[in-house]
């Protein structure tokens, strides 16, 4: 086995989609982490189903681009409700991203079992949203991401200062008279979109890493935004790099493939970043350890 | 013998029960996701067993899921306590992660057996009554019902023999350390029986339900209390109402059960959203509403009093001007007047508002409390 691969423009199109869509992750993930919405990710990938399932109850087809719409419309409406439950009750992120994902997945699973009764049936390819398929990745979808990663970095280069105010200090940016409720949700409308986009490539479950993994390794070797989000985002294109180039070698899905790269660069950065690498702070002798603050 | 429909329905109700039990905790440790992470995670115990055993019907499957969702809790809080990433990263850390090693392991060791992993641990509700315990010929009922049970026995007294401990280390770590428990040991220990209680879960009545379980009723009870003894209770209540509920739903419309335990544990949240007493939206806006009427009359009187024996009384506090000058919307304007009306604090004199003898007390009263500073009036 070579490396002809490497030449093959099918192969690039991918590593260069799967890399838009990691340092997309990146970018994103950064403000997730900060304001503890890690696993949004997860949640609004769950909250999908009953899109898909309403979708394809009310057409009657499978047609991918139409279930994907409905995937998207439905994880942001979950996206939605829990941006409204986290500031307007006692209930914190991680309990409203929880709540979102159980109900609307339960009420997807409800409506599957009635999809099931249709003469049609016959469940809608969800294997390729679980797993993603990056290998059918085209030149049009590659297009698409492209377009859509300039787009998502051009909102938050303008609204840099109003997401930092939000991610670091909310009662602060509602006290200056920053609308806190519409930032959070346009940030939250971009994660979900760069979900969207992810679903294809790397699949609904993995999508979780490459929006946690990039941020949290990033997180270990600066204590700047600026520096954290331009690491994050190159963190998440190498893990797309390395992971499409994994997959092709040795012949392995790419999506848990490139899920895998962005956890091990995780994984180095907690154990070797420098001042807060855990390894450091095992040969330091006490009261020399200083770690900075976590998150 | 039961007939099957109670079989399910105490099985759904005592499976409810046992996850809401843990879901307090975890909500309070802002952990609530701990449940979703390990049902992905799990795939990765399956896995390895799978691979070492090479039968889908093993025992040790279960087992080695059950390893791997405790070893999902022991790693996430062993990360956190580093201090390098938060609770909800260190989750999205160890589960994507463990998930990919387990997809890797069926594309690689597993090659062609399908291995469906839908018979391995999506235990279903539906065919509880199918799977019964038999001791020497006796039927002793299904085996969901014995598990479910034992759980929540467990889960019931191992929260009554650590409830000082637990309530402690879960609102103040701290000062649990410094008054000599260890903190990181009961955390392993509640983490330790949430994965038990999961995993186990996981195999009679299903991902979708243990997920839902351990995140709905918990929050909706915080809601609704403030006191910890009183949110597991209703926890738990709630939990039961989510199973019966869900149940009844599932058997009138022919529904998957599991889901609509999880729809109707949102119906109850979003009712408690909306209308709790004290944390609901609808108590929140009549509340508003309250203190901005109280704010406006407190606007009232002390603009009445700044203006009182002055020559401009007669224009400044006067009904035609006032809504102008206090910026007020003239039907707000004229609810604050007669609300300060009927308190005692003005009466009318045509169209001139006077200060009561109360209402230049109550007027005094608010400038002093404001540190003797006049407010700004116009």
């Amino acid at each position: 086995m070579g490396f002809a691969f490497w030449l093959d423009p099918t192969f690039r199109l991918v590593a260069v989609g799967s890399a838009l869509i990691g340092a997309v992750g990146g970018v994103l993930g950064t403000f997730a982490l900060l304001r503890r919405q890690s696993l949004l990710g997860d949640a609004m990938s769950h909250a999908a189903l009953p899109g898909i399932v309403l979708a394809f109850l009310l057409v009657g087809s499978r047609d991918l681009p139409l279930l994907l719409a409905g995937a998207s419309l439905s994880a942001w409406l979950g996206a939605l409700l829990v941006v409204l439950i986290t500031h307007r009750s006692r209930i914190r992120p991680d309990a409203a991203l929880g709540l979102i994902l159980s109900v609307f997945f339960g009420f997807g699973i409800v409506l599957l079992t009635v999809a099931q009764r249709q003469p049609t049936a016959a469940q809608a390819g969800l294997e390729r949203f679980l797993f993603g398929q990056a290998a059918m990745m085209l030149q049009r979808d590659v297009e698409g991401i492209a377009l859509a990663t300039v787009l998502i970095l051009v909102v938050v280069l303008l609204l840099w200062k109003e997401f930092k105010a939000l991610a670091f200090d909310p009662a602060f940016a509602a006290a200056i008279g920053l609308p806190v409720m519409a930032l959070d949700v346009l940030l939250t409308t971009l994660i979900v979109l760069a979900i969207a986009l992810g679903l294809q490539a790397v699949g609904v479950v993995l999508m979780s890493a490459v929006l946690v993994a990039p941020a949290a390794a990033a997180r270990q070797w600066t204590h700047r935004l600026e520096r954290m989000v331009i690491l994050a985002g190159g963190f998440g294109a190498l893990s797309g790099v390395l992971g499409t180039l994994l997959s092709g070698w040795i012949g392995l899905p790419t999506g848990p493939m490139i899920a895998l790269c962005a956890s091990g660069i995780a994984l180095f950065s907690l154990l070797f970043a420098p001042r807060r690498g855990l390894v450091w702070a095992v040969q330091l002798p006490r009261g020399k350890r200083d770690a900075g603050p976590s998150g | 013998m039961l007939a099957p429909q109670v079989e399910i329905m105490l099985v759904a109700a005592l499976a409810g029960a046992a996850c809401a039990l843990p879901g307090v905790f975890l909500f309070l440790r802002r952990m609530a996701l701990v449940g979703d992470a390990i049902s992905h995670a799990i795939l990765f115990g399956i896995v390895v067993t799978f691979l070492i055993v090479r039968d889908l019907r093993s025992p040790w499957l279960l087992i080695g899921a059950a390893g791997t969702g405790v070893l999902t809790a022991v790693a996430v809080e062993a990360l956190r306590r580093t201090g390098r990433v938060k609770e909800d990263a260190a989750l999205g850390l160890v589960f994507p992660a463990l998930f990919s090693l387990g997809v890797v392991g069926i594309a690689r060791g597993v090659g062609n057996i399908h291995l469906d992993l839908d018979a391995v641990l999506l235990g279903e509700l539906a065919f509880v009554p199918f799977d019964r315990l038999t001791w020497r010929g006796w039927d002793l009922g299904p085996r969901g019902v014995w598990v479910m049970g034992g759980l929540l026995l467990l889960n019931l007294t191992m929260i009554l023999a650590f409830y000082k401990e637990w309530t402690l280390s879960t609102f103040d770590p701290d000062l649990a350390e410094i008054l000599g428990f260890r903190p990181a040991v009961l955390h392993d220990l509640l983490m330790g029986m949430t994965a038990l209680t999961v995993v186990a879960a996981f195999d009679v009545a299903g991902v979708v339900l243990v997920v839902a379980m351990l995140v709905v009723p918990p929050a909706t009870a915080a809601l609704l209390t403030d006191h910890l003894a009183r949110m597991l209770g209703l926890s738990v209540l709630l939990g039961l109402a989510s199973a019966l509920g869900g149940y009844g739903l599932a058997y009138a419309l022919d529904l998957s059960i599991a889901g609509s335990m999880a729809t109707v544990g949102g119906i109850l949240f979003a009712l408690a959203f909306l209308g709790a007493p004290g944390h609901g939206l609808i108590a929140q806006a009549r509340q508003a509403a309250r203190q901005r009427r109280h704010l406006a009359q407190q606007m009232l009187v002390i603009h009445l009093l700044s203006h009182e024996g002055t020559e401009a009384e007669h224009e400044e506090n006067c009904l035609r001007t006032l809504p102008l000058h206090l910026r007020w919307d003239p039907a707000f304007a004229a609810r604050v007047i007669e609300q300060a009306e009927q308190m005692g604090w003005v009466v009318r004199e045509g169209e001139l508002l006077r200060l009561t003898e109360a209402g230049r007390q109550a007027a005094c009263e608010i400038i002093g409390s404001n540190g003797g500073m006049m407010p700004l009036s116009r």
